[in-house]
């Protein structure tokens, strides 16, 4: 297929079906460097199925699925479960995946704040910092893409907001492309630059601002919820007035 | 000491040795019931054996590694649960196997020497099989350490990262059926399993490193071992019960002693 040579991956028409039902319908997706795409909708919509056969670990039945030539990819799984019974470091953690150098190891960790776990078990790990060790040996991958699983599972929405502002820093220094699902639409908008709606087929797709107006995405959702997020993804810019606080959208 | 106790002591420590690395992946992976499986295979290894008249062993480990071969796909299937598909393979072919030694004529066999072990009837070529099948399987399974290790902890991390999944697996389970064959010696059909396990169980409160659990749980089955026989030989116990048992009172002495440290 014709694939513009700047694009990091390239899915089109992809489709698949399982014991009669159809998953995903006629799904494109294209990302370039640098980019941080992040796939929403609502359960069952077919979102961790997509980043499945874009990195080869299901089948589909029909589609293109284009990468890169030597594309690296970093992969963080939606759940990682470490039995009681396997005693494991977060270090032995990290280099599961092949040898690392030292310096490498103290790198990825304290790019992802976790520098003091390193010696900790994996199985005592709070959610927050077991995402943050996932995302680790991602990096450790020295991955052109990222590949997120609904990375902020299991966290409380403090720690939520400054993950995503992890996965923001992280692009904005190493310049990779991130692709993520996510659930939570309120505080993903923030730092993604381009949304795809997901129902199965795509619904809609563009910038956070302008897909949270979009009357599918409204029809998915409901009014109200992309009524908050088209509040919430203007937050950064709002300012207060000095007369009761009260907030003023600009 | 006589000749067939050191003979059975020799054998229990090969034992031992091997069951310590891979009963931690079998405690791990939570494999125990597919251990089972293979164990319970064993009646139609020993049918196959007297048949083509070739070391039982032998016959036991051929069997051994067919059903891994036919569980490994028989697991890529999603109708049945996979506890259920042992569950059937486990029953079916135990009673398969009692049923075709039943069938052979001018045969009797001492079925409880194979339900519990026969130790103390340790022969050199039983000792060749224990001593080599588990030299080969120790050094196969360091082989596939790492990506094992990888695959425990996340099969589709491991296999974005490049390993070959299938193969490994597929690897390891005929690891896992070659080391219940020369197990079936010691432990019999029905002990394969607490040989492997309970020893790694045991291990675990005391190791930081997947590498240590393996390693103290090989010490700690030859400590049951060495105990269980003396045990049997002071009491005149069966052998193999009595190393199980041996095996159980360390797992419930580890559990009784308070941990001062913090379990990793």
């Amino acid at each position: 297929m014709n694939v513009d040579p700047s694009l990091l991956l390239s899915v089109r028409g992809l489709y698949l079906r399982r014991r009669e039902r159809e998953i995903l319908r006629d799904v494109s997706l294209q990302m370039a460097p640098g980019e941080i795409v992040t796939l929403i909708g609502p359960n069952g919509a077919g979102k961790t199925t997509l980043l499945r056969v874009v990195l080869g670990l299901s089948p589909c039945d029909a589609g293109e699925i284009y990468l890169r030539p030597g594309l690296r990819i970093g992969y963080m799984p939606q759940r990682l479960a470490v039995d009681q019974t396997f005693p494991l470091s977060v270090e032995r953690f990290l280099t599961l995946g092949g040898r690392q150098a030292e310096a490498d190891l103290e790198s990825a960790l304290a790019e992802v704040g976790a520098q003091r776990l390193r010696t900790t078990p994996v199985h005592a790990l709070s959610g927050g910092e077991l995402q943050r060790v996932l995302l680790a040996r991602a990096l450790l991958r020295r991955p052109d893409l990222l590949v997120l699983d609904e990375p902020v599972q299991g966290v409380d929405v403090h720690g939520q907001a400054e993950l995503y502002e992890l996965i923001t820093r992280i692009r904005d220094r190493r310049g990779c492309a991130v692709l993520m699902v996510s659930h939570d639409l309120h505080l993903v908008m923030a730092s993604t630059d381009r949304v795809v709606c997901l129902n199965r087929h795509v619904c809609c797709t563009g910038a956070p601002e302008v897909v949270t107006l979009a009357p599918e995405f409204v029809e998915l959702f409901g009014p109200v919820v992309g009524h908050n997020l088209a509040i919430y993804a203007h937050n950064r810019s709002h300012r207060h007035r000095d007369d009761g606080g009260r907030t003023e959208l600009v | 000491m006589d000749d067939f106790l050191l003979r059975a002591l020799m054998g229990g420590l090969g034992v031992a040795l091997v069951a310590g690395p891979f009963g931690s992946f079998i405690v791990w992976r939570r494999l125990a019931y597919f251990g089972d499986t293979l164990a319970h295979s064993a009646f139609l290894g020993i049918t196959l054996g007297l048949l083509l008249e070739m070391h039982l062993t032998l016959g036991v480990l051929l069997v051994c590694q067919l059903l891994a071969v036919l569980l490994f796909f028989g697991q890529r299937q999603k109708q049945l649960g996979s506890d259920t598909l042992l569950g059937i393979f486990s029953h079916g072919s135990l009673s398969l196997g009692l049923v075709s030694l039943a069938l052979m004529d001018n045969v009797r066999v001492d079925l409880f020497s194979y339900l519990f072990g026969d130790v103390l009837a340790m022969g050199t070529a039983d000792l060749l099989w224990i001593w080599g099948g588990g030299a080969l399987a120790l050094s196969g399974l360091l082989y596939l350490w790492r990506p094992l290790l990888a695959i425990c902890i996340h099969e589709d991390l491991a296999r974005v990262e490049g390993i070959a999944v299938d193969r490994v697996n597929l690897a390891f389970l005929a690891l896992v059926a070659l080391t219940v064959a020369i197990m079936m010696k010691v432990a019999g059909l029905l002990l394969v399993t607490s040989l492997l396990i309970i020893p790694a169980a045991t291990a675990r409160r005391m190791a930081h490193t997947p590498e240590a659990m393996a390693c103290y749980a090989s010490l700690i089955g030859c400590l049951t071992v060495a105990g269980g026989l003396w045990g049997s030989w002071r009491w005149d116990t069966p052998a193999g019960p009595s190393i199980v048992v041996a095996a159980t009172l360390l797992f419930l002495l580890s559990v009784m002693i308070p941990g001062r440290r913090r379990l990793i």
